[in-house]
């Protein structure tokens, strides 16, 4: 079963991402039965239908604005923004805006070109789910990659895993 | 100046180990080309002609003579026996090997120092005035405000993966000495009618490919809120700059494609959500970081030091060194000094391990332990006593760097060209030396007065070619290398983008054409008038007159 590292621990995970492709266009609705994100337009296109099912996400990728969802949010269990490469770092602010201005409390889930090395700057910016592609790494070197998480431990900037900066946290002596 | 406690040490410590496993999965293929490329960028690490080039911040110039005696160790050690001091306040080594970085890297963490955000799409070192605390002119020391900048922007999760670089500099003072207008934000320290300090913001300037002069987008932001200020410019341009284009990427594109009001309403929308935040700067905090660059213990001296007057006027070698490289201090009996990086034998900006022993040598006598890059690519010891002018001349003179063309034509700004750097079109280094070459004569440089030549050996205007007064480019025609000139640009308070004259030149040319241009200025030039204002008066027609000739003028105006 795929992987992926949810609150700091890798587990397994059976939610599929739905592609549309020339097939499967955004007004049909065939989902599978399981844990499924379905992109922004599915949810647009149906979201009546579609509110409130168990299991049910929503994937974004970068270039979607988040703020489109506000009002929405209640209903969608979990959100996933795409990496179309770890080098794109829109999905950074869409987290960030997630979990601070809408307030968010569902999973948010790191999906696409999702590195080890950038880890530790998702989870600062409220991911709480990170999931490699298939086959990215093995099951070991995901255990491994856990260590990045951790790269540093004291951060100097206020962010949403630490909403107060180094200076309102700790008493520096001058 | 700021030192880290240990809170600062241990992030540094923690990169170290970061990219040392990083390096060790690269080099164990784990890590593709790709995937570690941005990685080595973050930590200043490019791959270059030679070899690895590794650039280490100096955070807004600031060197203290343990850190320097470290770089002279490492460009010993792990490098060709010398460093470069490039055009943002930085430092460059040419030649390291990449197994070693990780060492290089643990070296200089011994010393408070690292090569973080040097260069990648994030926020780059901050940069500001060379003579902050010591000049005359100066309103708000920059200094503190740039280290808590640094430290908001130090691995800042989400501006990481920016579409393209960043750069912030901060002045504060009557001159801009920080090419603000230069940058994709520029900060100016100001004190609104209440006395309050706050900064006045400028946005999208930048050089390269699009020079652009940065746009005034708040006329004041009190400093409790310039970190949330500079958060809602970086999330408006990190979620909306563009990402399909690198050439387009800056974010003085998204700044002209939005137009600068619409621009500022984003980012003051983004700002309400942001402000009075946890990001709101304490007095306390500001207070802390600000008690590091107390002023140091001068004695109480008279203004000006007898022994120095009567030095000047027995040695005109003496004098006329002071006369350039030595500036006005705000303090009575002290001066600024610039060590000359611009020696025509050498590299501009180029300096040698042993040279940078004896600048830390020097600055333990002469200056408090402190050294200033700066970014023309020279060095300052800020705090001088006029009585040990005249020793410490006669020591920098002995080795080189007491070159007295401070401000004058063979002080290029220069970028490292096709010598070092794999995206030139063209060297650079040999031009400086060559125009440094043809003005060997002190007093004709002296007569020609302040003058600013900057060289960049490609389009990315890593030698601000844009706004040098003479500004040379080196452009590829054929696979051939060809240099195009631009007169009337200019750094500071009245920062322009410079013009090109017309047909680029053959390298073996430029000497000439810089000796023409100059025969126009003085011809031209009315009393008192620099160079740059006779440019500006007369536009660009005698110049190119006197350049390509009144045939080559005609002949261009009938194919127009
Ligand atoms: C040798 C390796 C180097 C490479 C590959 C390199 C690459 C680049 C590139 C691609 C740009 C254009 C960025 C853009 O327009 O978005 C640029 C700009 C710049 N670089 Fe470099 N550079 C190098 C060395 C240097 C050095 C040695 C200096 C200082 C002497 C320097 C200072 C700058 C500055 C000041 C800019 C202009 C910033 C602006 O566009 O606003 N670079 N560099
Ligand atoms: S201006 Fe061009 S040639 Fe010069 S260092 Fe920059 S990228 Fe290289």
């Amino acid at each position: 079963m795929p992987k992926l590292i949810k609150n700091g621990r890798v587990i397994d995970d059976a939610a599929e991402i739905l592609v549309l492709d020339e097939v499967q266009g955004p007004e049909a609705l065939n989902l599978p039965d399981g844990p499924v994100f379905v992109p922004l337009a599915v949810w647009q296109a149906h979201k009546g239908a579609l509110s409130g099912r168990a299991g049910l996400g929503v994937w974004l990728d970068s270039s979607e604005s988040v703020d489109d969802l506000e009002g929405d949010l209640d209903s969608i269990g979990a959100i996933a923004l795409n990496f179309p490469k770890f080098t794109d770092g829109r999905a950074y602010s869409s987290a960030a805006l997630l979990r601070s201005r809408y307030a968010y409390t569902g999973e948010i889930r790191a999906i696409g070109d999702v590195l080890r090395d950038q880890f530790f700057f998702m989870q600062r910016c409220g991911f709480d789910a990170i999931q490699p592609k298939a086959g990215k790494y093995s099951d070991a070197q995901l255990e491994e990659a856990l260590a990045s998480l951790k790269d540093f431990s004291t951060p100097y900037q206020a962010a949403i895993d630490q909403p107060e900066p180094l200076f309102r946290r700790a008493q520096r002596a001058a | 100046m700021y030192r880290y406690d240990p809170y600062d040490q241990k992030i540094v410590d923690e990169r170290v180990a970061q990219f040392r496993d990083q390096t060790r999965r690269y080099l164990a293929g784990e890590l593709t080309d790709d995937e570690f490329r941005p990685l080595r960028l973050q930590n200043g690490l490019y791959i270059q002609r030679h070899a690895p080039m590794l650039r280490v911040a100096v955070p807004y110039g600031l060197l203290s003579s343990t850190q320097v005696r470290k770089l002279a160790h490492i460009a010993r050690t792990h490098d060709k026996g010398y460093a470069h001091i490039t055009t943002r306040q930085n430092v460059q080594f040419n030649w390291p090997e990449l197994k070693v970085v990780p060492e290089i890297l643990a070296e200089l963490a011994q010393v408070q120092m690292h090569a973080i955000q040097t260069s990648g799409a994030c926020i780059r070192n901050i940069t500001s005035d060379p003579f902050a605390g010591v000049a005359g002119d100066e309103y708000i020391d920059p200094r503190p405000w740039c280290e808590v900048l640094r430290q908001w922007s130090t691995f800042h999760p989400e501006f990481a993966f920016l579409p393209r670089k960043f750069k912030i500099a901060v002045n504060g003072a009557d001159q801009d000495r920080a090419v603000i207008q230069c940058h994709d934000i520029g900060l100016e320290l100001k004190r609104n009618a209440a006395g309050e300090i706050g900064f006045r913001v400028l946005v999208g300037g930048g050089m390269g490919r699009t020079p652009i002069i940065g746009e005034e987008i708040n006329d004041f932001v009190p400093w409790q809120h310039i970190i949330t200020y500079n958060e809602a410019i970086l999330r408006v341009y990190n979620r909306y700059g563009r990402r399909d284009n690198l050439y387009k990427a800056r974010i003085k594109i998204l700044v002209k494609a939005l137009g600068v009001a619409e621009f500022k309403r984003q980012v003051e929308e983004e700002w309400a959500f942001g402000k009075d935040g946890a990001n709101t700067l304490t007095e306390a905090e500001v207070a802390r970081v600000a008690a590091h660059f107390t002023t140091p213990a001068y004695e109480a001296l008279p203004g000006e030091d007898a022994g120095y007057a009567s030095q000047r006027a027995a040695n005109t070698a003496f004098a006329a060194w002071t006369r350039r490289n030595v500036l006005a201090h705000k303090v009575p009996g002290y001066a600024i000094v610039v060590l000359s990086l611009k020696n025509p034998a050498t590299a501009p900006g180029d300096i040698t391990a042993e040279q940078l022993d004896l600048v830390a040598e020097w600055a333990d006598a002469y200056s408090f332990g402190e050294v200033r890059a700066t970014h023309e690519q020279n060095l300052v010891l800020a705090d001088v006593k006029q009585a040990d002018l005249f020793a410490l001349w006669e020591k920098a003179r002995a080795t080189g760097l007491a070159t007295p063309t401070f401000g004058l034509l063979t002080d290029i700004i220069c970028c490292p060209g096709g010598d070092f750097c794999a995206l030139a079109n063209a060297k650079s280094i040999p031009i400086a030396n060559a125009i440094q070459a043809r003005f060997d004569d002190l007093d004709y440089l002296y007569d020609i007065g302040d003058i600013e030549l900057n060289i960049s050996g490609c389009m990315n205007s890593c030698g601000h070619h844009h706004v040098g007064h003479i500004g040379i480019l080196g452009v590829d025609k054929n696979g051939e290398e060809w240099y195009q000139v631009s007169l009337g640009g200019a750094q500071g308070n009245h920062t322009s983008i410079g013009k090109v004259i017309g047909r680029s030149f053959a390298a073996a040319e430029m000497p000439d054409v810089i000796s023409k241009i100059i025969d126009v200025y003085r011809a031209q030039r009315q009393d008192g008038e620099r160079f740059i204002d006779t440019v500006r008066r007369t536009g660009l027609d005698p110049f190119k007159l006197g350049v390509y000739g009144e045939a080559a003028i005609i002949e261009r105006k009938q194919h127009a």
